[in-house]
């Protein structure tokens, strides 16, 4: 077997110890942190598609965590307050269902997605990293000014979103709900990375001029990949509201963008469980040091800035060499 | 709406756009000739204000604020581009954005360390406070009056250096083949280091002006650098002419809209429902125009090919 | 100036790679002076000239990566100047660099495989792994055959020699199953064994579709091309062939100094 794919069961084995090892000494704090890390994990898998695999760099992925997380404090707060969201043409009501508020996250993340992507793929690189993050920036501006759901203040879901068969009020439920979900989302990238699609994709990262010549526009493969980049990251971002029960604009802030984009780095761009990794270390980071120092950024900037200086395949890359994308 | 309001309003606009070219400016420069993108650019801009903000609460002169700001940017940017930026030329993009990021973060918290969380407080100096009657009955700002009128000295200044000087051929020459110019034997090192100290002086410059009209905090720049991307993306990358154009057409866009979109509210719903939805909409006008002008033309209205 | 001799015999046959009085001008600089071309069925048609002469200005334009600024490319009589690179790839145009433009991360059958992708067309599949055993991977392997790299089929691009890298792209090429082929320099950087392979490999290539071949070094065009055509500053100034293009005074004053 691969060293990659040890390291990578090795890193959701650790991933799982926590909660449940919380669960039998009662420790509920920290089967939210785990959940939290499995949440950041999720929302730098889709980035990842984006930026490891396309070798886009989005630095506005808060857009879609975001989307999601609003999708979710839209849904859920109508719900709660049993009022519809819109009557006329057509009657929506608010939703309390996890599986329905996630469709609707994903749709809007990916549609978004699309229509950010089609503007910006169509230009240079550079250009693409100053659009989405001022699209995210949009977002942000625009949800502060947005008074009917808390504007600057957030807007806070009193009741966590259910999920059939499951009590989602209970910490380690809500953590296997979302440890499926990362789940599902890492297999499904490992299947992306394997496929045509991803050759290309990988292909089309390396040299656009030979996927062109072979008959394939980098332009339609990017902008697929990046929808499902978006899709998956809002998704982490309906989680993540759900985990807080809370939504604000900071979720669209490029401090989050910044964040989602040292969870991939620190665990190793373009690697599977990369972001699982990232997330760890930053949740794990965020706890202690943030218990030690008011400034931890700092000691958080200085690190990013030492791997991508000095350590670029990131914990991955360390623990597991050089990533291999031949046989 | 009078004319009198649009007129200040429009004067508002411009003050910001300048502001804002400032800041495009360096970037701009930056990325042409050193292909290098850098986040760190807002917080030169911080730094110019804190600088000035301390100096000038200190020594009670705006005066002496303000070349404190540009020596603490310039030094700054000096720092940056000795310890990490050198690192970076060529290399991609991604390591540009992350690098530059971890400098936000070390630089930010490291000024909260120092200052604190409160913002500092920058007096307008006294010599400009005050209005001034324009044609046509307009009281306008003194300050904000002046600060459009430096903005444009600096704007020519940017132009001749660029246009006339054996220093602009070279950035001129740069942007179009960055390894041509260095088998030419310009000297790269002296050029990139000159070239990115011009851009962190304009930033902390633009922080020190612009600190006077809004408060002094952490955190300050960045919103601003993100606005300098939008008006890059509109006026096309390495082109200060496009910065110049986009930074206009961004400042009078956003602080038209704040006004005109309620207002063309005020038709269709109640007052305060097209205050609310008006302020949300214009608060993503900018955006549509970047939007508008990227459908148009991918590349900027002004966008040098790389 | 066009060798009127040869040109006054039209083909009876359509061409099937065509230029039709192609101009580009940078600035003050004329670098495709109405350039017509053919590439007639079965033939190796090389392009020659000196450096600067607008060569690879020509090929991008042909390839789709430069747009003329008048004047036609047709692909078997198709107009195909407004289409996109990968639209004329997807036609029947393969291409190859002068500097080797490969997936330098992945391996060679994974570069091959890409080839393959490209020739069946636009649906990319997103969940089954693109190395099982299949047409897909029968097709690549053959490909990779043929040019004598199956051995290498596991390696990173990055680590085959410069030779290999060259055998590679033809590899590439190869997949689409073109109608022609325009090749960039394909001898540039290899030594004399690795050139005496590549001429072997293209001469038994030109039946299946001609060869539009840029070269440099003339004992591969001379080994391989049925006709020759020579650029010299943004113009043809000779087109016919080897005998003609050997015995042509305005080459020779071109070439002034050069032993041909």
């Amino acid at each position: 077997m691969r060293r990659e794919t040890i390291i990578n069961s090795l890193l959701l084995g650790a991933l799982l110890c926590l909660p449940i090892w919380a669960a039998f000494v009662d420790e509920p704090f920290h089967i939210s942190l785990a959940t939290r890390v499995a949440i950041f994990a999720l929302a730098g898998v889709g980035l990842n598609i984006a930026l490891g695999l396309g070798g886009l760099v989005s630095f506005g992925h808060a857009s879609f965590f975001g989307l999601g997380g609003y999708a979710m404090g839209v849904l859920a707060s109508h719900a709660q307050t049993y009022t519809p969201i819109m009557e006329i043409p057509v009657l929506i009501e608010g939703t309390n269902s996890m599986p329905v508020i996630w469709l609707v996250a994903m749709g809007l993340s990916g549609g978004a997605a699309a229509l950010i992507g089609a503007l910006s793929l169509r230009t240079s690189g550079v250009y693409f990293i100053m659009i989405t993050l001022a699209f995210a920036q949009m977002f942000y501006y625009f949800t502060i000014s947005w008074s009917a759901y808390g504007g600057e203040d957030g807007l806070s879901i009193y009741v966590r979103n259910t999920f059939p068969g499951l009590n989602t009020l209970d910490p380690i439920q809500f953590f296997g709900i979302s440890f499926v979900l990362l789940s599902l989302a890492l297999w499904l990238c490992a299947r992306f990375q394997n496929s045509a699609f991803g050759l290309a994709l990988n292909a089309a990262r390396q040299s656009p001029a030979r996927v062109e010549t072979i008959g394939i526009t980098p332009y339609r493969i990017r902008l697929l990949a990046f929808v499902i980049s978006g899709m998956i990251t809002g998704l982490a971002g309906a989680l993540f509201a759900d985990l807080n029960r809370f939504v604000s604009p900071s979720m669209f802030s490029w401090q989050t963008s910044g964040e989602i984009m040292v969870f991939v780095i620190l665990g190793g761009v373009a690697r599977l469980c990369g972001p699982v990794a990232g997330a760890i270390v930053f949740v794990a980071l965020e706890h202690v040091l943030g218990g030690l120092s008011e400034y931890w950024h700092i000691y958080l900037g200085s690190i990013l800035l030492v791997i991508v200086l000095f350590a670029r395949g990131g914990i991955v890359g360390l623990l597991a060499g050089r990533q291999v994308f031949h046989d | 709406m009078s004319a009198v309001l649009l007129a200040e309003q429009i004067l508002n606009g411009i003050q910001f756009g300048i502001m804002l070219f400032l800041m495009a400016a360096g970037l701009t420069l930056v990325f042409g000739v050193m292909g290098l993108i850098n986040l760190a650019h807002g917080s030169l801009f911080m730094i110019g204000a804190f600088a000035a903000a301390w100096v000038a609460a200190a020594t009670g002169s705006f005066t002496a604020g303000l070349i404190a700001a540009l020596a603490a940017a310039a030094a700054a940017g000096a720092l940056m581009e000795i310890l990490v930026l050198r690192r970076l030329y060529g290399r991609d993009h991604l390591d540009q954005v992350l690098a530059t990021f971890a400098l936000i973060l070390i630089f930010s918290e490291g000024t909260r360390a120092v200052f604190g969380s409160f913002p500092l407080f920058l007096e307008i100096p006294d010599a400009l406070s005050g209005t001034v009657v324009l044609p046509g009955g307009i009281q306008y700002s003194l300050y904000r009056l002046t600060l459009i009128a430096i903005g444009l000295t600096v704007a020519s200044g940017l132009y001749l250096l660029i246009a006339k000087t054996r220093l602009g051929m070279q950035v001129r020459a740069g942007e179009n083949d960055r390894e041509m110019i260095a088998a030419l034997g310009v000297d790269i090192s002296k050029l990139y280091t000159l070239v990115f100290a011009l851009g962190a002086a304009l930033a902390g410059l633009a922080g020190a002006l612009v600190g006077a009209i809004q408060s002094v905090q952490v955190g300050m720049g960045e919103p601003v650098l993100i606005l300098a991307f939008v008006v890059i993306v509109i006026g096309g990358i390495g082109s200060i002419k496009g910065a110049f154009v986009g930074a206009i057409l961004v400042g009078l866009t956003d602080t038209l809209g704040g006004i005109l979109l309620p207002a063309l509210l005020t038709m269709f719903m109640d007052n305060s429902s097209a205050a609310s939805t008006g302020s949300a909409l214009a608060s993503m006008a900018i955006y549509v125009l970047m939007a508008a002008v990227l459908i148009v033309r991918p590349s900027g209205l002004f966008g040098v090919r790389h | 100036m066009i060798d009127s001799a040869s040109s006054q015999t039209l083909p009876a046959t359509l061409p099937v790679l065509a230029t039709v009085g192609i101009n580009k001008r940078f600035h003050q600089l004329q670098a495709s002076d109405n350039i017509s071309l053919q590439l007639r069925p079965g033939e190796i048609h090389a392009l020659i000239g000196p450096n600067g002469a607008g060569k690879s200005t020509l090929i991008m334009q042909i390839a789709g990566q430069l747009k003329p600024d008048s004047g036609h490319v047709l692909l078997n009589g198709n107009n195909v100047t407004g289409l996109s690179t990968a639209a004329r790839a997807r036609a029947g145009l393969a291409r190859t660099f002068q500097v080797s433009a490969l997936a330098a991360e992945n391996s060679v059958l994974q570069n091959t495989l890409l080839g393959c992708l490209g020739a069946q067309g636009r649906r990319l599949g997103m969940f089954k792994s693109v190395m099982r055993a299949g047409k897909l991977r029968e097709d690549a392997e053959e490909a990779l055959q043929r040019v004598g790299l199956l051995d290498q089929a596991h390696a990173r691009a990055a680590e085959i020699s410069h030779g290999q890298r060259r055998q590679l792209e033809i590899a590439i090429a190869l997949t689409l199953k073109p109608k022609a082929f325009v090749m960039d320099e394909p001898m540039a950087g290899l030594g004399t064994s690795g050139s005496a392979f590549l001429i072997s490999l293209l001469d038994g290539l030109r039946h299946e579709a001609p060869i539009l071949l840029v070269e440099h070094d003339m004992d591969a065009v001379f080994a391989l091309a049925d006709r020759i055509s020579v650029l010299v500053y943004g113009q043809i100034i000779a087109s016919g062939t080897v005998n003609e293009i050997r015995q042509n005074a305005a080459v020779k004053k071109a070439y002034l100094g050069e032993d041909i």
